[in-house]
Order: C-alpha cells, then structure tokens, then sequence
C-alpha cells in the first residue's frame, strides 16, 4: 500500500541519489558542488518526511544555505577549471564503482538483517523543536557543551592561521613589498 | 470544524493565486513608490506620463522589459547563467508561503486562516529560503564570466553570509519570548496591551533586537546604504552587469520581493502583525487586520526608500566590521540578556 508519504519519501530518495551520481559524473566542480546543494536539500525533505522539521530547517539552513555558500564561494575565487581524466582515475573508477556497489549492498544487509533493528513508521519519531531542545539541554548537555568548546577551539584556530604572520618583535610582518 | 480534503485544497489553490497576485503587484509597485518618494526627496517629479500620478509605470516598464532584446553574451557558462535569475526570483516568492496575513475568516462554518499554509517553524523556513536565495546572486556573478560580475556575486555572497548570523541571532530574543517558530503563534502573543494602553508589541521588549534585525535586513537585501555588490562607481552593476531584458527584471523583481518579505518578517516578529484597533460593523472588522497589516509594511517599505534618498553608500570594509565587530556582539549581548530576564 503506497501513502502519499511514502511516494514523496521515495521521490525524494531518487532526488537523493541522482544528485549524488551527479556530484561524481560531472567535470566541472562548479556543476558538482550544484549536485551536492541538491542532495542536502533534497535529503531536508527525507527528514521533514521523518517528522523531523528542526533537523530539516537546520539542514537548508546550514548545510545548503551556508556551507556550500563557501564551497562554491572557494570555486569561484580559484577559478577551477574542469577536472582532468588522469590513468589513475580510470583505474580507480575501474575497481572503485564496483568496490562502493558491493560496500553498500554489505552495509544494507548487515543494517537490515543483522542488527535488530526495524524500519520506523513514517513520521513516528517527534522532532519538534521542543523535544530537541529538551533532550540536547537535560540528557544530552554535557556532550552539548563539549561540542561547543571543540567548535570553539576550530574557530581559534582558523582565526591564527587567517591573521597576519608577526615577526618576532610583535609588529605584523610586511606580506609583499609593492 | 476541519475542511474536507477537496475544499483544503481549492482554498490552497485560491490562496496562492490570490496572496501570489498580490505580491506581485506590491513589487510593481514598491518600484513606482520607490521612484516617486525618492524623485521629492531630489526635488523632481518621480514618473509622471503614464496614467495619472505616473501610476501605470509599472505596466510600461514590464512591456519593455518583455519587448527588449535578450541578449546572451558569447563568453558566460549558459547553464548557470540562465538557472541564475530563476534561482533568485523562485526563492524570493517561495518565502510569501509561510506569511500569515490575518486572522482566520469564516465561510461557510468553516474556518480558514488567512495564511497559505502555517508550518510550525515558519520562521525557520523562511530563513532556509533566502539563505538559499544567495546562490541566485552568486551564481550569476560567477557564471557572467565578467570581472565586474565576479565580483559583484561575491560581495554579496559574503555581505549576505556575514549579515545572515547577526539576523538570525536578532531574532532569537523573540523566539524566546513567544516560545515558538510558527509565525502565528508569534503575532498572537503579541495581542492586548501594556498597562491598559501600549501595545504589547516586542519592539518595546525588543528595541535592541529590532535595530540589530533592522540593520541586517538592510545588508540581506542589498539595499542601500549596503549596497555594495553594485556599487555602480565600482563595479558597473555587480552581478547583474551582463543581464538584459526580462532576466534582468527577474533580479530587479527578487530584490523588491525580498524588502517586503523582510518587512513582513519585521512586522509579524516585532510590530504585532495584524493586530491594531478594531471597530465598526462585522464586515469591517474583518478587514481592519488585513488592512493594519499592510499599513505596517507600507511603513517599512517607505522607511527603506526613506534611508536610500538620505544614506550614502558605506565602504566595504566598513561594512564588515560593522557586520562582525559591532552587530554580531550587539546581537548576542541582547540574546544573552533576554535569556536571563526569561529564566529570571
């Protein structure tokens, strides 16, 4: 028996993988990074199916609105231009697409067989923001805030690493000399 | 009493066209207001030849825009170029889905809220729609193959990233005050009044989280004085050098559906939506919501023309700092201190 729920959750799994096909067929990075933005959201809408609506707002907004903005934002500051097809590409494209086929297929079986656990009715698991917010703020506040200081750390260090070298008498360093 | 499914869904179908019409109208003509308010603020007339008031400039202006040569220069990645204006004009409407515009009518015993569809994270949604929108911008940029483009696409990609953490967080103070993301639930604890006569509006609980929401609203849409991506003495037009005809109209259309999407979002989140003074017969009453919501928006659009007749254009530099080293602290400060008057 097809709901509507399950047409959609399936539509949106098509969108799911074409798009990441297309992340790999395409030559250009531009055109690949396209691709991903496609997953990410399309992967939003497999969420929203899960009654997950935070998770899916949060996946839009983070991962297709904000990180892959500076994907492609690094793509056009480089200007990279299409990819080239070396030997040793096609030798990994020999023994890679078979080798991800058989991996996938094994992890599936494992999932769906092996380890007890059964497929979710559709929309059965709450994910309002109330319920996040609880579980993150009571249950799960200390790995919370762990997180917090490790994604405190990551932007200590990318603003060392961004900011001007200093030479060892403490006055930034000249880059170049026009 | 729930519609059934048939009925759900004409009202869906009517709703769309209707609130669809609607916007698409205000756009058309927040470009006339824009033009006129500015021509006084310059001390010249704005349009005047077509129709009275220069009023059916607007339809003149889409004729052209239809009837003008399309042109596509030889060097740009057509793909992109093309899907560029479509990106920016989609998700710009998409945004108007979520808004509610009044309270429920009632046909029939059955009720109908005046919104297309209220989800409850309304608000979270409309932040998703445009932080994809800026792919529009930079793409086009990019795709153009032309230096002043590039660079357009990504000033503003980077003004709109940057400015997009100080708006959300401006926004938090209310999400913490009315305890929800649905836009409706937002306006509705926003009715009665303070002490019997101010309104309970949160720009009074919220002045500080207005003005950061208010300063980024400007940068999101590239408004002057934030109007750096086509900084014409610099750039030529930014990203939108190398557009003609109806793609070009598609950009001038997304940039004005933005403004009133930020303004509805300023008038749902802190001016207390549609709630205003109610009064006078039945049929009235049902009207004076809608009408008390407009008239906010038309405040803010008129506030927007205002700052661009009177600000000059800010440097790019000082864009930046004012975006990381002064709204973003500011922001957090009034969402720390909101969260400790809420716990206290």
């Amino acid at each position: 028996m097809l709901s509507v729920h399950l047409i959609l959750f399936l539509a949106f799994g098509a969108v799911c993988v074409a798009g990441a096909v297309n992340l790999l067929v395409q030559r250009h990075p531009i055109n690949s990074a396209l691709s991903l933005i496609a997953v990410m959201a399309a992967l939003a809408g497999e969420y929203l199916l899960l009654g997950a609506e935070f998770v899916a707002a949060v996946q839009v907004i983070v991962y297709a609105g904000a990180i892959m903005v500076l994907f492609v934002f690094v793509i056009m500051l480089l200007n990279a231009g299409v990819e080239e097809e070396t030997k040793g590409s096609r030798v990994a494209m020999l023994f890679g697409i078979p080798g991800m086929l058989l991996g996938s297929l094994l992890i599936a079986w494992v999932l769906l067989k092996h380890s007890g656990t059964e497929a979710v009715a559709v929309g059965a698991l709450p994910g309002t923001p109330q319920v996040i917010g609880g579980l993150l703020f009571h249950e799960f506040l200390l790995p919370f805030e762990i997180t917090s200081i490790l994604i405190l750390i990551a932007i200590m260090g990318a603003v060392v690493l961004a900011s001007k070298p200093t030479v060892p008498g403490g006055e930034p360093a000249q880059r170049v000399k026009e | 009493m729930p519609l059934p499914i048939w009925l759900f869904i004409l009202a869906s179908v009517i709703k769309s066209a209707v609130v669809l019409g609607v916007l698409l109208t205000a756009v058309a003509y927040t470009v006339w207001l824009e033009r006129k308010v500015v021509g006084r603020m310059q001390n010249r007339w704005g349009p005047t030849r077509v129709g009275p008031f220069g009023l059916l400039q607007p339809a003149a202006d889409g004729i052209k825009f239809l009837f003008k040569e399309d042109l596509t220069p030889p060097h740009v990645y057509k793909p992109l170029y093309i899907a560029a204006p479509l990106i920016a004009v989609i998700f710009a409407l998409t945004s108007i889905a979520v808004i509610p515009f009044g309270n429920s009518i009632t046909i029939g015993g059955y009720s109908i809220p005046l919104q297309i569809t209220d989800v409850n994270i309304g608000l979270l949604m409309i932040l998703g729609v445009t932080s994809i929108g800026v792919y529009g911008v930079a793409l086009a940029g990019w795709s153009s193959n032309n230096k002043y483009s590039l660079l357009g696409g990504l000033r503003a990609s980077a003004q709109m990233v940057s400015y997009e953490i100080s708006l959300g967080l401006s926004l938090v103070g209310v999400l913490i005050l009315s305890g929800s993301f649905s836009l409706r639930d937002i306006v509705n604890a926003q009715g009665g009044h303070f002490w019997g006569f101010i309104p309970r509006w949160n720009i009074f609980v919220q002045p500080i989280g207005f003005f950061c929401y208010l300063m980024a609203a400007y940068a999101e849409t590239n408004r002057i004085p934030f109007d750096l991506p086509e900084a014409e003495t610099e750039l030529v037009a930014g990203y939108h050098t190398e557009y003609s005809a109806m793609k070009f109209a598609m950009f001038f259309m997304a940039e004005y559906a933005n403004m009133i999407t930020v303004a509805c979002l300023a008038t749902l989140l802190f001016f207390g939506g549609w709630h205003g003074p109610i009064f006078g017969p039945p049929i009235l009453q049902a009207i004076l919501p809608v009408f008390w919501f407009a008239a906010k928006i038309f405040a803010f659009l008129f506030l927007y023309i205002w700052v661009r007749g009177t600000l000059p254009r800010f440097r790019y530099d000082q864009l930046m700092a004012f975006g990381w080293k002064f709204l973003l602290p500011l922001a957090l400060v009034n969402l720390i201190g909101t969260a400790i008057a809420v716990a206290w």
